[in-house]
């Protein structure tokens, strides 16, 4: 099987819906000429032109709301978002616009397009520039949202966000574009609304999703090497939840730690704990412990960052004390 | 720092001297900067200023008392500029405590309050509602105080850009908006954002007054921007004014700038006010290789200085990322 990185698992999604549908378009900040701000279009104008590549200016809110009238016209449109920071110039669009046009019109529109771009800390950018948006986006109805940790992953959703009829907000990072991993060669889909295994174990579930992945990963093989055997969910569609894939591993484990890299309050890791505690409390042989960013703005300095950010060590601790396992 | 000549008056040699000194000592702390970035020192997002050093220099020429520079994540030439000292500057990028926030914002996000130094804003656009909010303290209060805001000609098609100059205008506050038209948004010129050359158009309809020129000369760059200034300091009239510049370097520093020619950026290294003003002091003023040297040198070792400095500050104390969120946290 090709190894392709995760930004070429998108970009490769992207190609293939544009071939597949002309209706499909991507519009963006520097998503042409430049080919990406991380390079995920790379080729894509060449290959289809300027009337399917669309540069724009900086003018997020713009090109948002050009991309759900486009949308609701008839469209599909992909607005890149160089980061999702930036896509708090646009939320307006999104949550009024977007998310609000089905129900608005008694069915009479759809708006099928996909926002998708980098989201939560890349490295040492500061608080405007390292900002975990699941909160938010998945804090309203009327839009799903779908966050990424492998090319795999990667490719099958961004085609299944394309063809999806409603809008599709999609979770990238821009630490995770080079990570590697194996992509089928042919056309294969991956459900929206899907949790993933990632990796199998019995004795304790940790709940993760786009950068928190890896982390988790890393954290149950100390676990591993601990004598616990911890499984790893992949939520990978945050809105709606796999309640299933969730309930179910819960009820097999009874231990569980939510892990992400975004904020504690009021967010999907809050949801993810309450669904829990009201679908099996009684299973439950431990409280459900959260690992996630601290709850401050994001700091520049090397030290105040990583402090805030989720380690393996401590979703391993997280793990060793609901599996009441001594550290 | 303080002019020796009046922005009106014709420099004397110690004028162009100072000027000149001022405008190299941004150049180096921007050299600097860049290679403790390649060095691995400092990280994230690193927008170097080198090219436009003339007018950050010019505006704080003009600066009073409790006047205000915002402008956007290329910000380290305002606050060397504005009499930040270097160090401390240096400190921010290397993300330590004796920084000017001390480590928490790094390269694009500098302020200094008492210096006039009011951001430091990384989100394209939106600072200019908030210099207009600033001016409209200003206003209120009766203080006599100018905002001078900055952006570059990429940030002239956000939402926020129109409606901060539209609520300056309409309200009539001491403000000078001060677009850095250096060509290039990242990768895109200014003819794939826009269709119109002129980006003073506007100001017409936010009842205005405008001025446009090429950013060769700061002595040049100085009185047109006075003007300006005085005017929003004595009638509250706004002004929205574009200054043709270039960047030397990419945007940031992952940016190769494939987008551009060798002889686009030679052409451009001829009108640098930097080098402009180099000339002048040779060919008007007398001096000669060792002279300039004698001035790079101790530029240089100020700049290297402020490098020392920063690696030599402790990392922030940890307990610090707790502080600030609201007042009361600390
Ligand atoms: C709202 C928003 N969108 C996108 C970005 C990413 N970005 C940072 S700088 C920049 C280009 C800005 O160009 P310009 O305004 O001309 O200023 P310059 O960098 O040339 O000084 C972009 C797209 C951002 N910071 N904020």
């Amino acid at each position: 099987m090709p190894t392709l990185q995760i930004r070429e698992a998108l970009r490769e999604a992207m190609d293939e819906e544009m071939a597949r549908d002309d209706r499909v378009f991507v519009m963006g900040e520097e998503v042409g000429y430049y080919e990406g701000a991380y390079k995920c279009t790379q080729g894509l104008l060449a290959k289809y032109g300027e009337q399917r590549v669309v540069d724009t200016p900086i003018a997020e809110a713009g090109f948002a709301g050009v991309g759900v009238g486009a949308a609701m016209a008839g469209l599909r449109p992909i607005i890149e978002f160089m980061t999702f920071n930036f896509s708090a110039v646009a939320f307006d669009q999104i949550l009024n616009n977007a998310a609000k046009m089905r129900h608005l019109t008694g069915g009479q529109f759809t708006v099928p397009m996909v926002f998708r771009g980098p989201n939560a800390a890349a490295h040492m950018l500061s608080s405007t520039h390292s900002q975990a948006f699941e909160s938010f986006y998945c804090g309203f109805p009327g839009v799903k949202v779908v966050s990424v940790a492998t090319p795999y992953d990667a490719k099958g959703l961004l085609k299944s966000a394309v063809r999806d009829e409603n809008p599709v907000i999609f979770f990238e990072s821009e630490v995770m574009y080079g990570v590697k991993g194996e992509v089928p060669e042919g056309e294969y889909l991956i459900p929206i609304g899907e949790a993933d295994i990632k990796r199998p174990g019995d004795q304790v579930t940790v709940i993760t999703w786009g950068q928190g992945v890896p982390t988790a990963l890393e954290a149950a093989k100390m676990a591993e090497e601990n004598g616990i055997d911890a499984e790893v969910i992949d939520l990978r569609t945050l809105r709606p939840l796999d309640k299933d894939a969730i309930l179910n591993s819960v009820r097999k484990t009874n231990r569980v730690v939510v892990s992400y890299h975004g904020w504690p309050y009021g967010g999907t890791g809050a949801e993810v704990a309450d669904l829990i505690a009201r679908e099996c409390f009684y299973d439950l042989d431990a409280p459900v412990e959260r690992v996630c960013y601290e709850d401050i703005n994001f700091s520049y300095a090397e030290n105040l960052e990583q402090l805030a950010i989720p380690s393996p060590k401590q979703i391993y601790e997280a793990i060793a004390k609901v599996a009441y396992h001594s550290l | 720092m303080t002019p020796t000549t009046s922005p009106t008056q014709a420099p004397d040699k110690d004028e162009v001297v100072r000027v000149f000194k001022e405008m190299l000592r941004i150049r180096r702390f921007e050299e600097l900067a860049s290679r403790a970035y390649t060095q691995g020192k400092i990280s994230g997002f690193l927008h170097l200023y080198i090219g436009q050093e003339a007018i950050a220099v010019a505006t704080a020429d003009l600066m009073k008392d409790g006047d205000r520079v915002v402008t956007t994540y290329r910000d380290h030439g305002f606050a060397v500029a504005l009499g930040c000292e270097p160090q401390r500057c240096m400190a921010e990028l290397f993300g330590k405590k004796d920084g000017l926030v001390g480590g928490v914002g790094g390269s694009m996000h500098f302020f200094d309050r008492d210096k006039g130094m009011w951001g430091g804003y990384a989100i394209v656009g939106g600072h200019l509602p908030v210099a207009a909010g600033h001016a409209f303290a200003s206003k209120y209060t009766g203080d006599g105080a100018v905002t001078l805001c900055f952006l570059g000609e990429g940030a002239m098609h956000i939402g926020a850009t129109h409606e901060g100059m539209h609520l300056a205008g309409l309200w009539k506050l001491p403000i000078v908006f001060v677009v850095e038209n250096n060509q290039y948004a990242m990768g895109t010129p200014l003819k794939r954002q826009t269709l119109v050359d002129d980006l003073t158009v506007r100001a017409p309809a936010y009842r205005m007054t405008s001025d446009r020129w090429e950013v060769t000369d700061v002595f040049e760059t100085r009185r047109r921007l006075s003007e300006a200034v005085e005017r929003a300091r004595t009638d509250n009239q706004p002004a929205l004014i574009e200054l043709l510049t270039y960047r030397f370097r990419g945007h940031s520093m992952s940016d190769p700038a494939k987008y551009r020619t060798k002889d686009e950026v030679e052409v451009q290294r001829k009108k640098d006010p930097l080098y402009r003003t180099e000339q002048s002091l040779r060919e008007d003023h007398g001096f000669g290789d060792d002279a300039i040297e004698a001035i790079d040198d101790a530029i240089v070792e100020e700049m290297q200085a402020a490098v020392d400095f920063a690696e030599a500050s402790p990392q922030p104390d940890p307990e610090h990322r707790f502080r600030n969120h609201l007042v009361e946290d600390d």
